[in-house]
């Protein structure tokens, strides 16, 4: 992989030749951006759309004097999205971001600028001469990562290539390669450019090495000699791909649904769980949107009650102690200046049948805030409720929903009075566990543990998209995307705060693939109350993915405390969760992500 | 003597000593300078009465040795473009009942199409025709388009002679080797 370039060098030779496609209705602003990709040394293409309203002679006419503007080589015409995806898919054109026109007339902007995410996974900026909120709401329900008002600026297109390589780190987490040489060949393989890979290396060398680090420590070989997580060429979910997906979920209900039934269903070879995942992801994004918009206004509120329904009263999780939690989703709201933010509050409940996944998700709680009796799921988002206006129109890199979620493993043969007890006497048993933490280290204890399925399922925890149906579920595993943010729960009182902090850049999660374990992967640091009324305005945000699933936890209490300091951001953590297990994993820490939060609940 | 003069820089430093010296034996340049002069003027009243706006220097920064005429490849696909645009909002103007929505779709894209050239008031006018639009108001938008019209012929008009002169202006080594 060669010496890194030093920074500034990587710097500036990175966002060059980055590729870049234009689709406009108007000609002079193709040829404008033309220009303007020109200057920053991007390869640009451009997709004119013009309207075919009036059609034949006329049309070509029209198009033919755009095109004798405009270089041939490097622009291609359609009007509408669904031909323009056809060209997209054909060409196999590699390109590394996609900026729309909004308002074109025959070519919907929204509809294109959906499928291309959900199709080829490509970072979408929408454009238009319109600012208005309801506009910029509408391109980031679908998908846009920024939105550009015409006039665009050369400066604001210089910049573009953030989204490219926030795409990427993004990507990388997703995937479950634990070796440092798979995680460089999705790099290569998702990006051609030298460049690229440089600035990619300089910064995530830190933590791809440490990955590694984990992985030669916990591993062994069976990761790596898992042909499936070898080489991830990355897929383009194509028509058909994406058909058979749509299939399997239908057939498996989508209440049901999971990436590894899904994979299994479609039967497709080279597809992984990962691919599977991911895409799951934005399809329900997808579909929650089009609920949505069938749906009406849909306020924060809402999105709470949806949640709220989906998930109300349908785990448990029978302690062998007298405590008896159930899930239960508490609304509760935390104000800050210009927003409200809604939380959810879920506690572990009971599940009754072992063989089904049963959701072991614990909150730790600060001692003298915790009812006892109760442990919950904290989720807190912001910022991307429909009735926040003002955040929603600010660039999605500085927004960010914020969920904040820990979770605890539990099953019914696991010793649960030993952590319980712990968790109930916070006075006693808590402190231990968290006293070492100085107050200002955020971590977050996670956990989730399953039954009966897979290792390989992962899902990626959503507090916020609504319009899930209503879920019979256990949880199946949970990948939990934990944003950095404040909790503030009213009634059970119990408070996690992450600070943003670049100190918990590299938490680990373990994971494995085979048997299992999956322990923690970072803890909160629980803050008195106080501290937490206030949501700073500026939260970064962690991600954590990919929690994998846990089998037949049969973990005794204590062990569930066992967890590594996380403190300093190169230390690789790991909880040990079972006996005998070998767990592994690690989050990654992405202050940048902009990603959403969905809380999905499976069978 | 050949001397540089590129396209809208003002050498009024420069030129009253020239003209001082070099009268007699170069009229050409003081006819170039005069031209520069008048180019320059015309450009700041664009400028300041509002037909242009900072988009127009954002076109001119673009500019350079592999597009030489970019400014005037890029207004002139504008307003060949523009006005068909504005040839079939007439058009669906005339029509009754009013489809409002289409007509502000029309004026969605002209209103773009404007702000690529920086054509300011021509972009003032496609807003409150909008706003006419969004009330259903035939009458006021009517009047607005009329507007709208208007101030897209006389932009049409300015530029057209800004260009020529610039053309004129622009190579003046021609101008000043051909008399020597």
């Amino acid at each position: 992989m060669g010496n890194p370039l030093p920074a500034s060098r990587a710097a500036e030779a990175f966002p060059a030749g980055l590729r870049v496609l234009i689709v406009d209705d108007d000609a002079t602003w193709l040829k404008i951006l033309e220009k303007m990709l020109r200057k920053c040394s991007y390869q640009g293409r451009l997709l004119f759309a013009p309207t075919i309203a009036r059609g034949g002679a006329a049309l070509l006419l029209r198009v033919s004097s755009v095109l004798s503007v405009l270089d041939r080589d490097f622009v291609t015409t359609c009007s509408l999205a669904t031909d323009a995806l056809h060209i997209l898919r054909e060409r196999k054109a590699r390109f590394d971001i996609v900026i729309s026109d909004v308002n074109m007339p025959d070519m919907d902007g929204f509809k294109l600028l959906e499928h291309v995410g959900l199709e080829m996974d490509l970072p979408v900026i929408m454009m238009s001469i319109d600012g208005e909120t309801s506009r910029v709401m509408k391109g980031v329900q679908h998908g846009a990562c920024d939105y550009l008002l015409k006039p665009v600026r050369m400066k604001e297109l210089r910049n573009i290539w953030q989204h490219v390589y926030r795409k990427k780190m993004q990507e990388l987490k997703e995937v479950e390669t634990h070796s440092i040489d798979e995680v460089i060949n999705i790099l290569r393989n998702g990006s051609e450019d030298d460049e690229d890979r440089h600035l990619t290396d300089e910064t995530e060398m830190s933590f791809m090495r440490k990955r590694k680090d984990v992985d030669n420590k916990e591993f062994g070989d069976q990761e790596l000699n898992d042909p499936s997580t070898v080489k991830k060429a990355r897929v383009v979910w194509s028509v058909d791909l994406h058909q058979k997906f749509v299939n399997a979920v239908d057939q498996i209900g989508f209440d049901k649904v999971g990436p590894k039934k899904i994979l299994d269903l479609m039967n497709v070879p080279g597809l992984t769980r990962e691919n599977v995942a991911s895409h799951l992801q934005k399809y329900r994004l997808y579909l929650s949107r089009l609920q949505k918009q069938n749906g009406g206004t849909c306020g924060g509120n809402m999105q709470s009650d949806h949640i709220n329904k989906t998930i109300k009263g349908k785990f448990g999780l029978k302690s062998s102690t007298n405590m008896q939690q159930d899930w239960e989703l508490t609304k509760y709201a935390c104000t800050t200046e210009n927003f409200r933010t809604h939380g959810i509050v879920a506690n572990v409940a009971h599940v009754s049948e072992m063989n089904r996944v049963a959701p072991a998700q614990v909150i730790a709680s600060k001692k003298g805030l915790v009812n006892g009796a109760q442990l919950g799921l904290f989720l807190s988002f912001k910022g991307m409720l429909p009735s926040i206006k003002e955040k929603a129109c600010k660039p999605l890199h500085d927004e960010r929903p914020v969920m904040q979620l820990m979770q605890y493993p539990e099953q019914e043969n696991y010793s649960i009075s030993e952590g319980y007890s712990c968790l109930a006497n916070p006075d006693q048993d808590h402190e231990p566990c968290f006293d070492h933490l100085p107050s200002s280290q955020p971590l977050v204890t996670l956990a989730t543990c399953t039954n009966g399925k897979d290792m390989k399922d992962l899902y990626e925890m959503k507090p916020l998209q609504p319009a899930m149906p209503p879920m019979a579920c256990m949880i199946d595993s949970v990948s939990i995307q934990v944003k950095h943010g404040l909790v503030n729960l009213q009634d059970t009182g119990a408070i996690c705060k992450l600070e943003g902090s670049p100190c918990i850049e590299d938490c680990y999660v373990d994971e494995t693939c085979n048997q299992g374990c999956f322990p923690l992967t970072c803890e909160v640091s629980l803050k008195s109350k106080s501290d937490l009324d206030s949501m700073p305005e500026d939260l970064h945000l962690y991600s954590v993915q990919k929690l994998g699933c846990l089998e037949n936890v049969s973990c005794s209490g204590p062990e569930i405390y066992q967890y590594i300091d996380s403190v300093p951001a190169s230390e690789v953590q790991s909880i040990n969760w079972c006996e005998g297990s070998e767990p592994s994993g690690e989050y990654l820490y992405d202050p940048v992500d902009y990603s959403l939060i969905d809380e999905y609940l499976f069978a | 003597m050949a001397l540089h003069f590129s396209s809208a820089h003002p050498i009024s430093a420069l030129h009253p000593l020239l003209c001082f010296f070099l009268h007699d034996t170069y009229p050409e340049m003081e006819y170039a300078s005069g031209l520069q002069r008048q180019l320059a003027s015309m450009k700041k009243n664009l400028f300041d009465q509002g037909y242009l706006d900072e988009q127009f220097y954002q076109l001119e920064e673009l500019q350079d040795e592999s597009s030489p005429n970019f400014v005037e490849e890029v207004v002139t696909l504008f307003f060949r473009d523009s006005s068909r645009l504005v040839a079939n909002i007439d058009q669906a103007l005339q029509k009754y009942p009013q489809d409002f929505r289409r007509l502000d779709n029309f004026m969605h894209q002209l209103k773009g199409s404007a702000s690529s050239i920086g054509a300011a008031k021509m972009k003032n006018e496609c807003t409150s025709f909008r706003e006419f639009c969004n009330k259903e108001n035939r009458e006021g938008c009517l009047r607005s388009f009329q507007k709208v019209k208007k101030e897209h012929a006389v932009l049409k008009q300015k530029l057209e002679n800004y260009f020529q002169l610039l053309k004129q202006v622009g190579p003046v080594d021609k101008a000043t080797h051909s008399g020597n």
